[in-house]
C-alpha cells in the first residue's frame, strides 16, 4: 500500500486549481445564486461624525422591485461585539464618513442601487478631525500594539548614547494611508435557513470568521458555515471580519431572502480596511566606523473612534541591528476616520522603510557601503530579547545580493550617473518578517481505491496554499501528489487559522503533517488494509504549537534596486529589482517565486505609486478608485528577480518553512528611495515618491 | 428589454433586461456565465476583457444592449474540444496565475495579442496586457506565459 515516492516538497508542482482559474470554472463568492436571490446595496455616510437623524425607508420600499431598507431604526439587533466596527446599524452614530448607515435589498441589482441612492438620510453633522499629525493633543500609548507586542521597549540609556554619538542620524519619515486592493472586491452571499447562516464569503480564514459572526448573531458556531472555495487575493484586507458580510447576513435576514452584496471598489476605501498612516522619527547614533550605539524609533499612527488598531509599526527595529542602548516606541490617535486594517506585512513594511532610509543615511553619514555598514552591526542574538535565532542569514542575503545585483565597486557619489535622459542610481535595505504558527486541524482520509484525501479549513487567496499543503501531504503519505486532493475553504473542514502573518504553511503544514502520520501509523496497525468506508485520522496541533522552545524567529532578506530618474520631469522609474532571501526550507519554487516577486513588486508600487489622500475637508479618501489610486501595470517594472537561500532551520516546524507571503514587501521601498538618493541626491522621507518631491 | 446575442458559439437571450445593465452584467448574473470578473466596474482593470465581434473589451463598459444580435466570446469558450487554449495551458503552467481574478481577462487579452501579433516582442506584450491589472504576481510570470503560448501556436501549423 505504501510506496516510496520521491520527495515533492521543493518540486515545481504546478498550481492544482490553475485549469479552473484559466478557463473561469473556479467559483468566487459573489457567483453563487441561492433561490429566491435578492440583492444588497449599501448606503454610506456622507458624513464623517455625528448621527443619524432619520432614514426615509418608507418610501424606499414603495419603489417597484424593493424588498426591504434596513437602517438601525429596523434593524435586527445584534449582540455586542468586542470589535465597534462590526456593530453595524445598531446606533445612530457615525464615526467615520462611508460607514454604513442603510442597506436596500431589491430584485435586481439595479433596483437596489437606485433606491440606495434615493433613500434620504437625515444627519445631525458634528465637526471633524481626520487629520493626522505626531502633535496631536490626543496621541496616547496603547497597551499593546498588534500581535501582542508591547508599545514601548527600552534598553540602557539612547538619550545619553545617542547625545554622545559620534555619528548622528535623526529624521523623520512618513508613510501614507493604502488601501490593500486586492483584484476583487469583498463579496459576500449569505443565506439563511430555520436559524442556521450559509455565508458564501470573500475571506482569508473561514473558521475565524464563523467564529466572530455567530455570536454576533446570537448563535453557535455551528449553526453557520462558511464556503469560500477561491478568494481573489486578500493581502490582509479579507483576515478579520468587516462591516460588510456582517451587513449582508443582516439584510438578508431582515429581507427574509438570501442576498449578495459585493463591495464596488470605490466603497472599499471606507469599509474594508486600510493601512494606517504612518510618522516615524528614527535617531541613530554611531561611531565613525558606523557601529551602532544607540538606536531610538518612535512611531505616530492613527486609529477610528470605534477601535482600537495599534500597527506594530516599529517591531522589526527590535530584531534587526545590535545596539546596546536602544527605544522603540508607538503612539496613537483616534480620528474620525476608518479603522485601519491589515496590508501585507502591516507594521514591518512602514517600519523597516524607515529605519532602512535611515540606515542608508547613516552609511552616508560614514562613509561606508550601505551593505558594509549592516554587516558591522549584524547581532549575535535578538538585540532586545537577548533570545538565540533559530536562524539568521541576513548577512548571507546581503552577500549574496550584491554579488547577483552587481554591487561591487558601486561609486557612492549621489547624482553623479546618467543614462539618456535618466539620472540613475542603486540602493539597498534589508528586510525582516517574523516567523509566526497558529494551531490548526486537519484530517487525511484513506480510500480503497489508494486515493487520500486531506481536509483542512484552509484558505488559498492566491498563495498557492491548496497546491502546497498537497505537497505537504504527498511526502508526509509517502505517495505522489497526484494520490492526494486536498480540500480547504469551508467550515465543514477541520478547523483552521487564518491566512495571515505568513502562518499559512507553517501553521496548516504542521497539522496536515500530524493527521497523515496518524492516519499511516493507523494503516499499520491494520496491516495496510484500508476498509471498504475508508480510513481517517485526525490532528490538532494545538498543543504542539503550545510548547514550542523558545528562540527568536524571523526570515530575513536582501532588496536592491536600481532605479532612474527622468532628468526634465523628475519622474522615478524602478529598472531593476533585486532580492534574496532566506525563509527557511522553500516548499514550491514556483509559487514561492511570485509570493516573493509579488511582494517586492508591492513594495516598488508602495515607494512610487501608493496612497490614499484623506481629504481633511469631507474626511473621505479622494482618489477612491482604481483610476486614481495607482497600482502597477505590466509596463512598471521591467526586471523583478528573487532568490532564496536555503535554510535548514529545526527549530520551527516539521517543514522547516518560514513563510513568505510578506516578507517580499519589507525592505523593497527602502531600497528604492535610497536608489533615487543615490540617483539624484534628493533623500525622499515622505512616500510615495512622486515626481514633485524630486523636481526642485 | 429582451437582449439575444450569441456567446461562446451558441444563441442566448435575456429578458427583462434593463437599459443601463452592461454585458458583463447579464453574462455574470443572466447568463451563468462569470468567468468575466468584475472588480472596478469602471473600465480601469480589464478583469472583465471578453471579445465583441472578435475585439477585446471592457463588458462592463459595454451596455448590454450594444451586444443586440453580436457575437461574444468569454474566457469559457476559448478552450475547444476539452483542450484548453495555448495562452490558458502556458498561463497555468508557467505559474502566471494566483489568485486567479484577473487571470479570465488577462487570458481574453494575451489570446487577442497572439491572435494579431504572432510573435510579440517583450515591449509588444507589456503594452497589450498594459490595462489589465494584477495585484498579485508582479507580470513577471504573466510574460513568461505569453511568450511560451506565442512559442507553441508557432510551432502548430
Ligand atoms: S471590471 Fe471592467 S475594467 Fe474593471
Ligand atoms: S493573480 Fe491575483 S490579481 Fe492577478
Amino acid at each position: 500500500m505504501k510506496t516510496e515516492a520521491r520527495p515533492s516538497v521543493g518540486a515545481a508542482l504546478e498550481r492544482v486549481e490553475g485549469v479552473e482559474k484559466v478557463t473561469g470554472r473556479a467559483r468566487y463568492a459573489y457567483e453563487n445564486f441561492p433561490d429566491e436571490l435578492a440583492y444588497a446595496v449599501p448606503v454610506q455616510a456622507t458624513v464623517a461624525r455625528g448621527t443619524v437623524l432619520a432614514a426615509d425607508v418608507d418610501a424606499v420600499v414603495r419603489l417597484p422591485g424593493v424588498i426591504a431598507a434596513v437602517w438601525h431604526g429596523n434593524a435586527p439587533r445584534l449582540a455586542p461585539a468586542d470589535n465597534a466596527e462590526l456593530a453595524v446599524l445598531q446606533s445612530d452614530r457615525v464615526s467615520y464618513r462611508g460607514q454604513y448607515v442603510a442597506v436596500v435589498v431589491a430584485e435586481t441589482l439595479q433596483c437596489a442601487r437606485e433606491a440606495a441612492r434615493l433613500l434620504r438620510i437625515d444627519y445631525d453633522a458634528e465637526p471633524h478631525d481626520v487629520e493626522l499629525r505626531a502633535d496631536h493633543p490626543e496621541m496616547y500609548r496603547p497597551d499593546r500594539v498588534n500581535a501582542g507586542y508591547p508599545a514601548d521597549t527600552e534598553l540602557g540609556d539612547p538619550d545619553a548614547a545617542l547625545a554622545a554619538a559620534p555619528v548622528l542620524v535623526d529624521a523623520t519619515y512618513r508613510t501614507p494611508a493604502e488601501h490593500n486592493n486586492p483584484m476583487e472586491p469583498h463579496a459576500t452571499v449569505a443565506v439563511w435557513s430555520g436559524d442556521g447562516l450559509t455565508l458564501h464569503d470573500s475571506t482569508q480564514g473561514v473558521s475565524a470568521l464563523r467564529e466572530t459572526i455567530a455570536p454576533l448573531f446570537g448563535m453557535p458556531p455551528e449553526n453557520v458555515r462558511v464556503i469560500s472555495p477561491h478568494v481573489g487575493g486578500g493581502f490582509g484586507s479579507k483576515g478579520a471580519a468587516l462591516p460588510p458580510v456582517v451587513l449582508a447576513a443582516l439584510a438578508a435576514k431582515h429581507a427574509g431572502r438570501p442576498v449578495k452584496l459585493a463591495v464596488t471598489r470605490q466603497q472599499m476605501f471606507a469599509v474594508t480596511g486600510y493601512r494606517t498612516p504612518t510618522i516615524q522619527r528614527v535617531r541613530l547614533g554611531a561611531d565613525t566606523g558606523g557601529r551602532l550605539t544607540a538606536i531610538v524609533h518612535e512611531a505616530f499612527e492613527q486609529s477610528s473612534r470605534l477601535r482600537e488598531f495599534a500597527e506594530q509599526t516599529t517591531t522589526p527595529t527590535r530584531v534587526m541591528y545590535a545596539a546596546p542602548d536602544r527605544r522603540t516606541a508607538h503612539r496613537l490617535v483616534r480620528l474620525d476616520v476608518p479603522t485601519p486594517a491589515w496590508m501585507r506585512a502591516p507594521g514591518e513594511a512602514p517600519g523597516m522603510f524607515a529605519l532602512e532610509s535611515a540606515m542608508d543615511e547613516l552609511a552616508v553619514a560614514c562613509g561606508i557601503d550601505p551593505v558594509e555598514l549592516r554587516i558591522r552591526n549584524e547581532p549575535a542574538a535578538e538585540p532586545e530579547s537577548g533570545l538565540p535565532f533559530s536562524s539568521r542569514n541576513l548577512v548571507a542575503c546581503l552577500r549574496e545580493g550584491a554579488r547577483r545585483f552587481g554591487w561591487a565597486g558601486r561609486d557612492p557619489t549621489p547624482a553623479a550617473r546618467t543614462r539618456g535622459r535618466m539620472l540613475v542610481g542603486t540602493g539597498v535595505a534589508a528586510s525582516t518578517y517574523p516567523v509566526y504558527r497558529r494551531p490548526s486541524r486537519a484530517s487525511a482520509r484513506c480510500d480503497p481505491d489508494d486515493r487520500f484525501t486531506v481536509r483542512i479549513a484552509a484558505a488559498d487567496i492566491g498563495t498557492g496554499a491548496r497546491t502546497i499543503l498537497t505537497q505537504v501531504a504527498a511526502d508526509a503519505l509517502r505517495v505522489t501528489p497526484d494520490r492526494v486532493r486536498v480540500e480547504v475553504g469551508d467550515t465543514a473542514l477541520p478547523a483552521a487559522s487564518l491566512a495571515g502573518g505568513s502562518a499559512g504553511t507553517a501553521s496548516w503544514g504542521t497539522a496536515v503533517v500530524r493527521a497523515c502520520e496518524a492516519l499511516l501509523e493507523e494503516l499499520d496497525r491494520r496491516g495496510g488494509d484500508v476498509p471498504a468506508e475508508g480510513l481517517e485520522a485526525t490532528a490538532d496541533t494545538a498543543e504542539e504549537v503550545g510548547e514550542q522552545p523558545e528562540y527568536a524567529r524571523h526570515a530575513f532578506g536582501a532588496q536592491f534596486a536600481e532605479v532612474g530618474v527622468d532628468l526634465d520631469t523628475g519622474e522615478a522609474r524602478v529598472l531593476r529589482l533585486l532580492g534574496v532571501f532566506a525563509a527557511g526550507r522553500i516548499v514550491n519554487p514556483v509559487t514561492a517565486r511570485s509570493q516573493f516577486v509579488g511582494g517586492m513588486t508591492m513594495g516598488m508600487s508602495m515607494a512610487l505609486l501608493e496612497e490614499s489622500v484623506m481629504d481633511h475637508e469631507f474626511g473621505d479618501y479622494l482618489n477612491h478608485d482604481l483610476a486614481q489610486y495607482h497600482v502597477p501595470t505590466a509596463m512598471d517594472l521591467p526586471d523583478v528577480q528573487a532568490y532564496w537561500i536555503e535554510e535548514d532551520d529545526p527549530h520551527l516546524n516539521p517543514l522547516g518553512a518560514k513563510g513568505i507571503g510578506e516578507i517580499g514587501i519589507v525592505g523593497t521601498a527602502a531600497a528604492v528611495a535610497n536608489a533615487v538618493h543615490h540617483a539624484t541626491g534628493v533623500r525622499v522621507r515622505d512616500l510615495p515618491i512622486r515626481l514633485d518631491k524630486l523636481v526642485r | 428589454m429582451r437582449v439575444s446575442l450569441t456567446v461562446n458559439g451558441r444563441h442566448r437571450t435575456a429578458d427583462d433586461v434593463w437599459e443601463g445593465e452592461s454585458l458583463l452584467y447579464v453574462l455574470r448574473e443572466r447568463l451563468g456565465l462569470p468567468g468575466s470578473k468584475n472588480a472596478c466596474e469602471q473600465g480601469e482593470c480589464g478583469s472583465c476583457t471578453v471579445y465583441l465581434d472578435g475585439l477585446p473589451v471592457c463588458a462592463c463598459l459595454v451596455a448590454a444592449g450594444q451586444a443586440e444580435s453580436r457575437e461574444v466570446r468569454t474566457v469559457e469558450g476559448l478552450a475547444g474540444d476539452g483542450r484548453l487554449d495555448p495562452v490558458q495551458e502556458a498561463f497555468t503552467e508557467c505559474g502566471a496565475v494566483q489568485c486567479g481574478f484577473c487571470t479570465p481577462g488577462l487570458v481574453v487579452q494575451a489570446h487577442d495579442l497572439l491572435n494579431r501579433t504572432p510573435r510579440p516582442t517583450d515591449a509588444q506584450i507589456r503594452e497589450a496586457l498594459a490595462g489589465n491589472l494584477c495585484r498579485c504576481t508582479g507580470y513577471e510570470k504573466i510574460l513568461d506565459a505569453v511568450r511560451l503560448a506565442a512559442t507553441r501556436k508557432a510551432a502548430t501549423p
